[in-house]
């Protein structure tokens, strides 16, 4: 850890601290819900309400929509949903405090910021189908998943990290 | 006896109060762990920032011998905690698809979300194409069922499958996390530094 005031914006805590404080913070969520965290099922809920919104038959219609929207219940009373409020919060409140809150785009200063958000924009669409077929994303199936040693959360896990490896040697003038 | 909601301890009401202040905490430690830069978090994989392996081995680590500790000395039922249920070959597929996602987007979910929240465009825009990809899926919902709901194994857990003791199997993954922290360590040195 640097402690260096003109970029005290870097200044980030020992990656074993923060290690701890996730993991006391993943046990105690099991603890009292029986379930741990997540971070794409609140997007998706906004996903399914933006749907019901708009095309409420076509919503009804849909298997998988359907699973979600029914006349006394909406998608958007859900935990995750709440869970995912509660993140921005936090880290607005950690960068906050920090000084690190501003509007930037952040890419390496070999390529533009307009190729950054084009990746970035395809990142997420990778990652919004993938963490559909694997029931989860890095949050809630490999983080949560191995926690309680579900063999899916070891899957995905080993799959996203693989991938990430055997592949980064293709993206790598993106970053370095 | 946890898990408290489960067995009637703080009743239903109190989830969504419950839900916040977990994200909120969920949230502060990623952003304060460094989990809002991609370039950070990306350096994993090409040697020079290995952030993610720490936190992520160790916050595992801490968890799973917490909960087992607590299941051991009779405070909570280790077997009524959620599973997530394996699909076998589409969990691969998935896994893979998110692995170049990670690449190409220098962030996951959680972690593009704490970049929101702080004013990064690039976790604006990451997000934003989550929100595209999980709408893709479920219109195309139809055509690729059958495919996602193949290879169904059940809510299963290792020991259900590899016949091992989640005693020893916790042992061996923080034996496993040790190791790659020092690896991590000695690469770490070896790999020219960026500035970011």
């Amino acid at each position: 850890m640097e402690f260096d005031n003109k970029q005290l914006r870097h200044v980030y805590w020992n990656p074993y601290f923060g290690g701890l404080m996730l993991g006391l913070l993943i046990a105690a969520t099991f603890y009292v819900t029986g379930r741990g965290v997540g971070a794409t099922g609140g997007t998706k809920a906004t996903v399914v309400s933006t749907v019901d919104l708009i095309a409420h038959e076509h919503a009804e219609g849909q298997e998988f929509f359907s699973k979600y929207v029914d006349e006394d219940k909406n998608p958007m009373k859900n935990w995750l949903v709440f869970e995912t409020l509660g993140i921005l919060i936090g880290a607005f409140l950690s960068g906050s405090i920090k000084g690190r809150v501003n509007f930037r785009i952040q890419h390496s200063p070999k390529i533009t910021a307009k190729r950054r958000l084009v990746f970035a924009l395809a990142g997420g669409l990778l990652f919004g189908v993938g963490s559909q077929f694997a029931r989860g994303c890095t949050s809630g199936a490999a983080l949560s998943g191995s926690t309680v040693l579900s063999l899916a959360g070891f899957i995905t896990m080993i799959g996203i990290f693989g991938t990430a490896y055997v592949f980064a040697y293709f993206f790598r003038k993106l970053w370095i | 006896m946890g898990p408290l909601t489960f067995n009637d301890i703080i009743s239903t009401e109190w989830n969504y109060v419950i839900a916040l202040l977990i994200g909120l905490a969920f949230g502060y430690i990623l952003e304060a762990s460094g989990f809002s830069s991609s370039r950070k978090l990306v350096g994993v994989f090409y040697g020079y920032d290995f952030v993610v392996i720490r936190v992520f081995m160790t916050a595992v680590s801490v968890a799973m011998i917490t909960l087992l500790y607590l299941d051991y000395l009779g405070f909570l039922d280790f077997s009524l905690l959620y599973v997530v249920p394996t699909y076998l070959t589409p969990q691969i597929v998935g896994s893979i698809i998110m692995g170049l996602g990670f690449l190409m987007g220098g962030f996951c979910p959680g972690t593009s979300l704490t970049a929101v929240a702080i004013g990064k465009i690039d976790g604006i825009v990451f997000t934003g194409g989550i929100w595209l990809g999980i709408l893709g899926f479920s219109e195309a919902y139809p055509y690729i069922e059958d495919f996602n709901n193949s290879g169904y194994m059940g809510n299963i857990t290792i020991m259900d499958q590899f016949d091992i003791n989640p005693y020893t199997f916790a042992f061996g993954f923080a034996v496993v996390a040790v190791i790659a922290f020092t690896a991590a360590s000695m690469i770490r040195r070896k790999v020219k530094e960026i500035q970011y």
